[in-house]
């Protein structure tokens, strides 16, 4: 076992873990946050994107031991974000879901775009996404919410 | 899957690292970014006793200048790269790799040496570390040793690290401002490993050229007379078809068929236009 702190959706934790466990299952298993899915488990579907101290990371690659001292945001912990709150309209209005089991890693990662300035243009959103498959819904619809939730972000911005 | 059982240590120095690694009768390996490794483990196909987790380890995660040359940690990651943390020694050549390379959660864990040390045959920064002469750092009880790139890959997954040490640094020597570079990834998808990726660097004011060709069936190979023919400077197009052709023909221990030939020969021709059009 391997005693580790860290900080989950703005709370404070003490845990110990056993080395193997993953941060997904860390935060499936023991903190009952669903949101994080598992479909590859070894980094090509992106379905587990998580943030680690703010950056987009696969947690199904990250193992709960090495997150001793760090922040993790699952999409739980992102409800209050403005930028997933454009996002979360615009996917909804523009039926950028159909099963779902995409759409948390499609959500932290378009957040991510749009907070570094890549999500300008058709081409670059789609570049952006190349490690988030979705099954269902043919991108076309996730890439169009996307690119109007970065619209959105920016005009609130200027307004503010 | 789930990886297998395993044992788990975060040193606070490289000595300590060294240590954990000379374990008797452990199977104890270096975790970096855990980016090919721990899906490796995931899969299966790689199931460690003990995993030494060098990724915060001090001095290891930045790079710094002198002069001539850019020293990178072994755990400064892809994204770093891309985003120009720190000093770039290669005229814009690093960072448009790193872009290309894998997916952005994957490129804020996955580091620069993990990647050389793994040595996948279809990874970028083997091929883009020898084609700019860069020199590997290895430090291991018996101290340090200095291995250049074009050097260190030495087969298939296979390094000159030997068991129990720890590639540290990658110095690389600054491209003068003139310089030129070419750098052509031929992948299904963006982000994907390569089916051809050549990379060709031409700086006539330090009378340097090497264009060297990754995704074959080995270790970065170099293609000399197409680096002779980039050192020239522009070339006649069947002057080039010529030379990248020999070149294939010569590297008789590797087996392209007549698709990855075709992906090659193209990949490098691009590589070798770019590297030498507008130069000055
Ligand atoms: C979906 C996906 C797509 C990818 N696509 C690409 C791609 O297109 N191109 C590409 O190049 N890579 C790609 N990668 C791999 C990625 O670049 C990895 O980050 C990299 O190969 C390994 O770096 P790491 O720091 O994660 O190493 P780890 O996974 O931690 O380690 C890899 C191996 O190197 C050893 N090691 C690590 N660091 C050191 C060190 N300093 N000294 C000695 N040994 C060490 C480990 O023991 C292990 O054997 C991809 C990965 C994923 C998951
Ligand atoms: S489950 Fe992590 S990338 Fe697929
Ligand atoms: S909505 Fe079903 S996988 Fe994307």
């Amino acid at each position: 076992m391997t005693a580790i702190r860290f900080r989950l959706n703005d709370a404070d934790f003490a845990e110990d873990v056993a080395p193997r466990l993953s941060l997904a299952d860390l935060l499936r298993e023991r903190h009952n946050l669903t949101a994080t899915h598992l479909g590859c488990e070894h980094g090509v579907c992106g379905a587990c994107t998580v943030l680690v101290d703010g950056m987009p990371a696969r947690a199904c690659l990250m193992l709960a031991a090495a997150c001793d001292d760090r922040q993790i945001h699952s999409l739980e912990g992102l409800r209050d974000d403005p930028v997933i709150a454009a996002l979360r309209d615009s996917f909804h209005r523009r039926h950028a879901v159909q099963c779902g089991f995409c759409t948390p890693g499609m959500l932290i990662s378009a957040r991510d775009l749009i907070q570094r300035g890549r999500a300008g243009s058709e081409a670059e959103i789609r570049a952006g996404l190349a490690g988030n498959l979705c099954r269902c819904t043919g991108y076309t619809n996730i890439v169009s919410a996307i690119a109007e939730a970065a619209q959105t972000v920016a005009a609130q911005g200027k307004a503010a | 899957m789930k990886p297998a059982a395993f044992d788990y240590a975060r040193p606070r120095s490289l000595s300590e690292a060294l240590e954990l690694l000379a374990r008797p009768n452990v199977d104890a390996r270096v975790i970096a970014g855990g980016q090919s490794l721990v899906a490796m483990m995931n899969l299966r196909v790689a199931s460690p006793g003990l995993l030494v987790d060098i990724a915060r380890l001090p001095d290891l995660g930045s790079a710094t200048e002198e002069d001539s040359t850019v020293f990178y940690g072994a755990c400064v990651t892809h994204a770093m790269i891309e985003d120009r943390i720190g000093p770039d020694p290669s005229n814009g050549l690093m960072p448009k790799v790193a872009e290309t390379l894998a997916y952005r959660a994957v490129r804020n864990r996955g580091t620069i040496g993990g990647s050389l040390a793994l040595a996948d045959p279809a990874a970028e920064w083997p091929c883009v570390l020898a084609a700019l002469d860069a020199t590997a750092i290895i430090e291991g009880w018996n101290g340090k040793k200095a291995v250049a790139c074009r050097d260190f890959v030495t087969g298939i997954y296979e390094t000159r690290l030997a068991a129990g040490e720890i590639l540290t640094a990658i110095w690389v020597p600054k491209l003068s401002p003139e310089a030129r570079w070419g750098y052509v990834k031929l992948a299904r998808k963006s982000g994907e490993f390569a089916l051809s990726l050549v990379v060709a660097v031409r700086d006539p004011a330090r009378g340097y050229a090497r264009v060297v060709l990754g995704a074959t069936d080995g270790p970065p190979l170099i293609l000399e007379a197409t680096s002779r023919l980039c050192g020239r400077g522009r070339a006649e197009p069947a002057a080039a078809r010529e030379a990248v052709a020999a070149d294939l023909a010569r590297a008789a221990d590797r087996q392209f068929d007549a698709f990855r030939h075709s992906l090659h020969a193209t990949a490098a021709l691009r590589a070798l236009t770019q590297a030498t059009e507008a130069a000055a």
